[in-house]
């Protein structure tokens, strides 16, 4: 379970998260909806330990261990994983040696056996299949020249090959069109079930058609002002957030 | 290629001050006075037991350097060197040949030990009798001529070299076999008064690799040398030749490691390539010589006159080098490209981190028509590291329908580093095309973070950017080198993040 209490945050002296209370418990999928600046990409960030955010207050715990102590690796492998909004480039390393190289760093850290390349192959070909992706995107640079949509798909394959415990999906959503936006969804639900937590975070209604959550919370100027069900942003849609921000 | 492997795995701690190659043999060793002069020119001539041509061409050689300076147009800074403070000449006492591994000196088998090199390597670089008739089993035939110190202790392979006429052997050895090969290449590349420390060479040079593919031989192995800094105060200087006649085709592998001084060791070596009409050779080069300590103390001073000339119709040159190591690195692999369609090739990863500094590049001298160049260089600087690329395409009158293409990107780690290329265009030639492009960048912080996030510790994401950014050099390389120089690029930039 990942227990967010009264989490503040700052970039450069500006406080962005004024006290966050959240709780996601394992097995189910949580979306966190709000207005451009409200704080969504810093909680992302924030949990997943990222430099530059400085913690003024509070704790976030998964599975009772105190994630803000962590480096963002260690918190990779307790089975973070945050799927960006903005994937970045690696030019001149390929995919698969991105992705292989990722998995036997969890793996080790897990103190599971590396998987050789033979192996990992198969595993990432068979998730591909799975995906949609053509086998090509294994051999480019990591998100090199990817199209948005492709870029997008790749986070997905991460996570379908890592296999976290809590996914933090930060705007998956933007910039796809409507059949990359059915993959992304099959991934993430592909993915649940009694071990599986996620963080869906989110502009739009739209993703929360194909991916419907257990609960859904409104973030405004950092805190969390509404709590409620899948119908809660179905509501939000019809009347925009100025009518939570007025209530 | 275990001695490099085994390198690699451990050269890490270098900033620790734990640099695994660390370490002096004892071994008896025989010395010429300190200094340098005539009389001693004459000593490694006469101790060489050389003909008189070459001690001539070697007084030639000195009196030249005596009449020049050092260069001071590279980037790079040390203090004064003193020449008559150094042994130029320090050999291995000479035994009988042993017969087995038990008759070897044991220090120098610890060395090897230490290197990582197995039994069977061992007993062929120590050059007992009936070894090395058959590669170990299960390992790419490498052909090895050991350099430990100036004076190479023995060569493996020969015999299976020898069947296709091939001659792989140590200069001095080369000058008592086949002296009219030696003589009429040494120095047709480069000449002794070349420059300040090519002179100092040719008038010092003690041993190195010589190398001669006949006509139409493709060479069935990799040729490979492994230099070694050993005594103590015995600058190094290596001459190494290789000849590829027409059709022939070559592949030499060259790898460095040094023990770890607390002053500073001059390098001071010559290469020259010589390639006939059709013939190809490709050097590659993984350097990690002692780069010193993070203050910048100790480690070596590498300055050294690489140069190739494709003679010949369509013949061709490519330099692969990865330099890790080294306090400070002087050195411009260059091609001097006179047949019509011949092609030159360079291609580099330098890394400084802490107080190293390298002022490499390359030269491509087009002469003949329709001749090509390739120069691709990655820079990187961490720590207070300064990297400068200097090169220099020159095109002749005649060389119509030239083409040169030159990438120079460079990589930033850290703010007290720097980067800097300069680049020299000379195109006296209409038709020639000369296209050039240059970046800068660092390891943006969203990039580490993308990789931390996925598990990797900041070390790791470091190396696989790096190498990502590397990777169009490191392809060049022969496999076995390219995992190790893949590896070797990590270790050098431990603690350069964080």
């Amino acid at each position: 379970m990942l227990k967010i209490e009264g989490l503040r945050a700052e970039i450069e002296g500006k406080e962005i998260l004024k006290g966050i209370d959240l709780e996601v418990p394992t097995g189910e999928i949580h979306a966190i909806m709000g207005p451009n600046g409200s704080g969504k990409s810093t909680l992302s960030y924030v949990l997943s330990g990222r430099e530059g955010y400085e913690i003024t207050g509070g704790s976030a715990t998964f599975n009772g261990q105190d994630l803000l102590a962590m480096e963002p690796e260690e918190r990779a492998a307790t089975g973070l994983f945050l799927a960006f909004q903005y994937p970045v480039e690696l030019p001149g390393v390929g995919n698969a040696n991105f992705l292989r190289t990722a998995l036997n760093a969890q793996r080790r850290a897990k103190g599971e056996s590396e998987l050789d390349a033979m192996q990992f192959l198969k595993l990432a070909r068979e998730r591909m299949r799975a995906l949609s992706m053509p086998e090509d995107m294994l051999k480019r640079g990591v998100n090199v020249g990817f199209s948005g949509g492709e870029k997008k798909r790749n986070e997905v394959l991460q996570m379908a090959l890592l296999k976290p415990s809590l996914a933090i999906l930060d705007e998956t959503d933007s910039g796809l069109d409507i059949d990359a936006l059915k993959i992304v969804a099959d991934g993430v639900n592909a993915m649940r079930g009694p071990d599986f937590s996620s963080l869906v975070i989110t502009h739009y209604q739209r993703l929360l058609d194909y991916i419907v959550p257990d609960r859904v919370h409104v973030l405004m100027q950092g805190r969390i002002v509404q709590s409620g069900g899948p119908e809660l942003a179905k509501q939000l849609e019809a009347s925009g957030y100025a009518s939570v921000e007025a209530a | 290629m275990p001695a490099v492997t085994e390198t690699i795995d451990t050269v890490a701690a270098v900033t620790s001050g734990t640099y695994k190659y660390g370490f002096e043999t004892e071994i008896e060793m025989e010395f010429a006075p300190k200094g340098l002069n005539e009389d001693i020119v004459r000593f490694i001539s006469a101790k060489k037991n050389e003909p008189d041509w070459l001690l001539a061409w070697r007084l030639k050689a000195f009196a030249m350097w005596k009449t020049m300076e050092e260069p001071h147009w590279p980037a790079v800074s040390y203090p004064q060197i003193d020449y008559q403070d150094a042994y130029y000449y320090a050999a291995p006492v000479k035994k009988q040949g042993p017969r087995s591994l038990d008759e070897v000196d044991p220090e120098l088998l610890r060395t090897y030990e230490k290197l990582g090199i197995p039994l069977k390597e061992q007993a062929i670089l120590a050059g007992v009798e009936g070894a090395g008739e058959s590669p170990a089993e299960g390992r790419m035939p490498i052909a090895v001529d050991a350099v430990f110190d100036s004076v190479s202790v023995a060569t493996s392979y020969k015999e299976r070299l020898g069947k296709e006429g091939i001659i792989f052997c140590s200069i001095s050895e080369a000058v008592q076999e086949h002296p009219e090969l030696v003589r009429q290449y040494l120095g047709s590349v480069v000449p002794q008064g070349d420059n300040f420390f090519a002179a100092l060479n040719s008038a010092v040079f003690t041993d190195g690799s010589f190398v001669y593919i006949p006509k139409g031989v493709r060479c069935p192995m990799e040729l490979s040398t492994y230099f070694r800094i050993n005594a103590k105060s015995t600058g190094q200087f290596e001459r190494t030749l290789i000849i590829a006649d027409e059709g022939a085709t070559v592949s030499y592998l060259e790898g460095c490691t040094a023990p770890m001084r607390d002053e500073n060791q001059l390098h001071a070596a010559v290469v020259e390539l010589v390639a006939l009409d059709d013939a190809s050779i490709k050097y590659s080069t993984v350097q990690n010589w002692y780069p010193g300590d993070e203050n910048g103390v100790g480690g070596i001073y590498n300055f050294v006159t690489k140069r190739g000339a494709c003679r010949g119709k369509r013949s061709k040159i490519s330099w692969t080098q990865v330099e890790t190591g080294s306090s400070i690195t002087w050195k411009y692999p260059s091609c001097i490209l006179q047949g019509d369609d011949s092609v030159g090739e360079f291609y580099s990863v330098a890394i400084t981190n802490n107080r190293q500094q390298a002022d490499t590049g390359t030269k491509m001298i087009h002469i003949g028509r329709n001749t090509r160049s390739t120069i691709v260089s990655k820079g990187i600087s961490a720590g207070k590291g300064q990297n400068t690329y200097r090169g220099l395409v020159k095109i002749l009158p005649k060389a119509s329908g030239a083409r040169n293409f030159t990438q120079c990107d460079s990589l930033l780690i850290g703010d007290q580093c720097g980067a800097h290329t300069v680049p020299y265009i000379e195109n006296r030639c209409i038709s020639a095309k000369v296209e050039h492009e240059a970046t800068t960048s660092r390891i943006a912080e969203d990039q580490l973070f993308y990789c931390r996030q996925r598990g990797l510790s900041e070390e790791d994401a470091v190396g696989l950017i790096v190498n990502g950014f590397c990777r169009e050099v490191l392809k060049e390389l022969p496999m076995e080198f390219a995992v190790e120089a893949q590896k070797l690029l990590q270790i050098s930039l431990e603690g350069s993040v964080g």
